[in-house]
C-alpha cells in the first residue's frame, strides 16, 4: 500500500467548527506511523461542512464532512487502515479516477466551479511553501522575470482581461501602466522610471458578509505574495505592503510565515531570481478597524499611521501614493489570479468569462441558504445558478425574496432578476455592484427595510465624517429608516429618502459616500410595497420589525406548561399553571423566546391588525 | 510627571519603555504604536499615550486622533472576557439582532461597555468573517456559531459559573 495522506481542514471556519479537537485526536491515533502523513490545510470553501477531513491515496482524494472526533476514529479504522470507505460522512470525491458508487454528496458543487483563485485553497498545508512550490508556484514569478520584460508582463495582464476584484473591476493591467509610467525617485539605468514605488495589497475587507480575502490569505498566502511580486517586477516597485485587518489574525500569522520563507527562497529581498535590478519585499500593516479604510486614499492615510480619511483624486496613488510615491494598490483576490495568469497566458484565463467581465470571480455565500461557504464560478454563471445548485438553495425550503451584493455599497437583487449572469455590467445593471463578492441571501422572513436601515446604520457608523453629505446626509436617511421601522413613517418619506439618496451620492468625496444610499435605493426599487406596508398600513410583512408585531398566545390550545413564562425576559408572560397564559403587549420585547419554547405552538406572531402601538402614528 | 503617572498605572516607564524604543526614529507608527499600549495596559489610558507621546516627540493630540477614528482602540478598562458579537448582514438576517437584545438584558450593559465585576465587556463588531455559522460571537479567542438568544446566555453563564 502506498504512502496515506489525511488532510484537515484548519482554517477559521474549521476552527470555528470544532476542528481543533479533531485534529488533537488524529495527532493521537496516528503518531508514530510511517506510513501515514497528516496534513493541516486551509479552507475549500465547503464552510457548511465543517470540520472537514481528508483521505489521500493511490491519487484518490475522499473528503469527509462534519467530522467530530468519534467519526474520525471510524474513518482512521476503516478508511486509513483498512481501506473501506466510511459512505454515510463521505461528502466529496476528487480522484483521478473516473466517479464511481463512491461519489460524495457534495460533488456536484465542486464540478460547477473553475478554480483559479482558489487552486491551492484547502489542498495545501499554507505554512508549508515546498507544497505551493510543488504545485506550480512561483512559476509564475519565474517566467515573469526570467523570460518576459516588464511591457510583456503588463501586457500578458492586461490582454487576460482580469479586472480588480475588490468590486470596481478597473482593468488591472491598465492600472499597473500608470504605475510603471510614474516617475519615481531613484531611477537607474535599467529602470529609468525609477524604483522607489509600492505595490500595496489591500487585504482589509471590511464588507459585512464577504470573507473570501480571509479564506485565500490562511489557505494560500503564498499566491498572493507572488502576485504582488509579479506586479512590482511590472511597475518597478521595491515596496510591498500587505494591508490586513487585525480581525483577521490566522491571515496576519500565515503571511508572515510565507514571507519568511519567500525571503529564504529568494523569491523576496535582492536581485530575485537572479535580476539584478529587481529587488522587492513586502511587509504586513495591520489595519485598525475601520470600513473605509478600503476606499485607496483612505488605505494610504492608514499606512501612514493617520487617520484613514479619503483625499480627493487627482492625483491618483498611481502618481502620488504611499508617502507621495507611486503606487499601485489591488486586492487580494487579483493578486492571486495574477500568478496563474502568467504561467498558463492570457488566453487560457479569458477562455472564461461574460462581455467585459473575464476569468472567475470568488463568491462568499452567506444567509439564509443551505451551503454556506466559498465558492469559485466562473464569470457569466446565472445567480440563480449559483443560489441554488451551489449555494444548495433556500433554508428550510423558505422563499427566496432576495440576494444582497456588494455589502454596504451594493444592493438587493429581487426574485425576477435571478437570471441575471455575474458579471460587472449585469450586476451594476441591476443597482447592486459586484463588490468583493459577498452573497447574503434572504428568504421571505426576513424585512427589507430592515436590512436596508441595517446597512445605513453601518455606513452612517463608518463614515469618516469629512463630506457633510455622508457624515449628516446618511444620518437622515438613518432616521427616516427608523422612523419607518417603528411604524411611524408618512408616505413624504419615500420621497425625502430618494432626494437624498441623490444628493448624498452627488456630494461625496469617496466611494463609502456614493455607494452608501445604494441599499436603500434598491429596495426601494424592487420592494417598495414593503416600505408602504410599514408606512400605511403598519405592518411588517415579514414580521421583523419589533414596533409592528405582537406575540399572543391563542387560549384554547394552551396546555398552561408555564415553560414561555419562565423563559420570557422581561416577565411579561402571566397565567396560573394549567390555565391559558397571556402576554402583556406593553411589557413584550418581542424577542420571540416564547414561542421558539412553546411545546404545543400556541404562540402566533402576527403584524399589522390589531396592533394597538402601531396604531399611534 | 512620570512620577505621578506611575502613581495610576503601576510600572507604567518600564512597561512602555521597550514599546518606545521599538518605534523611536520610525514614521508612521501610530497605529502599531497605540496597538502595542493598548495590549500592554489594556486599553488606551490617557497617561501612557501622554507619556509614549513625550517620548517620541508624537503630539497626544494626534495620537488621540487616529486612536479615536479606529474601532479597535479602547479607552476604558476591559473585562475579563471580551464578547464580540458579529454584527454583519449574514449574522444580521439570521438574528444577531435578538442574540444582542438578550445578551445586553442578560448582562446589563450595552455595546462598548463592561460589567461592574470586570467580567465582561460587550462589543458589536461589523464582520468576523464567519458568515457561514452566523449569527458568530467571539469570547476571548473562542468562537462561538450558530447562535440563539438562549445558546449566547448560557456560553457567558458558563464562563461565570467556572470562576
Amino acid at each position: 500500500m502506498s504512502k496515506t495522506t489525511v488532510t484537515i481542514g484548519l482554517a477559521s471556519c474549521g476552527v470555528a467548527s470544532g476542528a481543533l479537537p479533531v485534529a488533537e485526536e488524529l495527532e493521537r491515533l496516528l503518531a508514530g506511523r510511517e506510513d501515514v502523513e497528516i496534513k493541516k490545510v486551509g479552507c475549500i470553501g465547503y464552510c457548511y461542512m465543517e470540520p472537514l477531513v481528508g483521505v489521500e491515496r493511490d491519487g484518490k482524494n475522499y473528503t469527509y464532512g462534519k467530522v467530530n472526533v468519534e467519526i474520525l476514529r471510524r474513518i482512521v479504522d476503516e478508511h486509513v487502515n483498512g481501506n473501506k470507505i466510511v459512505k454515510e460522512h463521505l461528502i466529496l470525491t476528487d480522484g483521478t479516477g473516473k466517479q464511481d458508487s463512491d461519489s460524495g454528496s457534495e460533488n456536484s458543487r465542486m464540478e460547477k466551479q473553475v478554480r483559479i483563485v482558489l487552486r491551492n485553497s484547502g489542498l495545501i498545508d499554507p505554512k508549508n511553501v515546498d507544497e505551493y512550490i510543488a504545485r506550480e508556484g512561483y512559476q509564475g514569478l519565474a517566467k515573469a522575470v526570467q523570460k518576459m520584460s516588464r511591457d510583456e508582463v503588463i501586457k500578458e495582464v492586461l490582454n487576460s482581461g482580469l479586472r480588480g476584484r475588490g468590486g470596481a473591476g478597473f482593468p488591472t493591467g491598465m492600472k499597473w501602466r500608470f504605475a510603471r509610467d510614474a516617475k519615481g525617485t531613484q531611477a537607474n539605468a535599467s529602470n529609468p522610471n525609477g524604483t522607489d514605488k509600492y505595490m500595496v495589497c489591500n487585504a482589509d475587507e471590511g464588507d459585512p458578509g464577504a470573507f473570501m480575502d480571509r479564506s485565500v490569505l490562511e489557505s494560500d498566502p503564498h499566491s498572493v505574495i507572488e502576485g504582488m511580486t509579479i506586479g512590482a517586477y511590472a511597475v518597478g516597485a521595491s515596496h510591498g505592503v500587505i494591508y490586513c485587518r487585525a480581525e483577521y489574525p490566522m491571515a496576519i500569522q500565515h503571511l508572515d510565515i510565507a514571507l519568511g520563507q519567500a525571503r529564504e527562497w529568494g523569491f523576496l529581498g535582492k536581485g530575485i531570481l537572479g535580476d539584478p535590478d529587481f529587488d522587492f519585499d513586502i511587509y504586513v500593516k495591520e489595519g485598525a478597524g475601520a470600513f473605509v479604510c478600503g476606499e485607496e486614499t483612505a488605505l494610504i492615510a492608514s499606512i501612514e499611521g493617520q487617520r484613514g480619511m479619503p483625499r480627493p483624486r487627482p492625483p491618483f496613488p498611481a502618481n502620488s501614493g504611499v508617502w507621495k510615491k507611486p503606487t499601485n494598490i489591488n486586492n487580494v483576490e487579483t493578486y492571486a489570479n495574477v500568478p496563474w495568469i502568467l504561467l498558463h497566458g492570457a488566453e487560457a484565463f479569458n477562455r472564461y468569462g461574460h462581455g467585459r467581465s473575464k476569468g472567475t470571480k470568488v463568491f462568499a455565500l452567506a444567509g439564509k441558504i443551505k451551503k454556506g461557504g466559498l465558492a469559485e464560478v466562473p464569470m457569466g454563471m446565472p445567480l440563480r445558478e449559483v443560489i441554488y445548485d451551489i449555494a444548495g438553495g433556500i433554508e428550510n425550503d423558505r422563499k427566496f425574496k432576495a440576494v444582497q451584493l456588494g455589502g454596504p455599497s451594493g444592493g438587493c437583487v429581487p426574485e425576477h432578476l435571478l437570471d441575471t449572469p455575474v458579471d460587472y455590467e449585469s450586476i451594476n445593471a441591476t443597482g447592486a455592484i459586484m463588490g468583493s463578492g459577498g452573497m447574503v441571501v434572504m428568504d421571505e422572513d426576513t424585512c427589507v427595510v430592515d436590512v436596508a436601515r441595517f446597512f445605513l446604520a453601518f455606513v452612517q457608523k463608518e463614515s469618516c465624517g469629512k463630506c457633510p453629505f455622508c457624515r449628516v446626509g446618511t444620518k437622515r436617511m438613518l432616521e427616516i429608516l427608523e422612523r419607518i421601522t417603528r411604524g411611524e413613517g408618512v408616505l413624504e418619506d419615500i420621497d425625502k429618502l430618494l432626494s437624498l439618496a441623490e444628493q448624498i451620492k452627488d456630494g461625496s468625496l469617496c466611494g463609502l459616500g456614493q455607494t452608501a444610499p445604494n441599499p436603500v435605493q434598491t429596495t426601494l426599487k424592487y420592494f417598495r410595497d414593503e416600505y408602504i406596508a410599514h408606512i400605511v398600513e403598519k405592518k411588517c410583512p415579514a414580521k421583523v420589525c419589533a414596533a409592528l408585531i405582537r406575540y399572543s398566545i391563542d387560549p384554547s390550545r394552551c396546555i398552561g406548561c408555564a415553560r414561555c413564562s419562565k423563559v420570557c425576559p422581561v416577565k411579561a408572560i402571566s397565567g396560573e399553571v394549567k390555565n391559558p397564559h397571556h402576554i402583556d403587549e406593553e411589557v413584550c420585547v418581542r424577542c420571540g423566546l416564547c414561542k421558539k419554547t412553546c411545546p404545543v405552538s400556541c404562540i402566533e406572531l402576527s403584524s399589522g391588525d390589531t396592533d394597538p402601538k402601531a396604531s399611534v402614528a | 510627571m512620570t512620577a505621578a503617572i506611575a502613581g495610576t498605572i503601576s510600572n507604567l516607564e518600564t512597561r512602555l519603555t521597550p514599546i518606545i524604543e521599538r518605534y523611536r526614529g520610525k514614521v508612521g507608527v501610530a497605529i502599531p504604536l497605540l496597538a502595542d499600549v493598548q495590549k500592554e495596559i489594556g486599553y488606551v489610558a490617557e497617561e501612557a499615550v501622554e507619556y509614549v507621546g513625550t517620548e517620541l516627540g508624537i503630539s497626544a493630540a494626534e495620537l488621540f486622533g487616529v486612536a479615536t477614528f479606529y474601532a479597535m482602540f479602547r479607552f476604558q478598562p476591559q473585562g475579563k472576557y471580551v464578547v464580540r458579537l458579529c454584527r454583519g448582514t449574514a449574522c444580521h438576517v439570521q438574528g444577531s439582532g435578538r442574540v444582542a437584545e438578550q445578551l445586553e438584558r442578560s448582562l446589563g450593559i450595552h455595546d462598548g461597555e463592561t460589567t461592574e465585576d470586570l467580567m465582561f465587556t460587550l462589543q458589536y463588531v461589523a464582520c468576523l468573517g464567519c458568515c457561514s455559522l452566523a449569527p458568530v460571537m467571539l469570547v476571548g479567542n473562542d468562537v462561538h456559531g450558530r447562535l440563539t438568544p438562549e445558546k449566547a446566555v448560557a456560553v457567558l453563564e458558563d464562563l461565570r459559573k467556572a470562576q
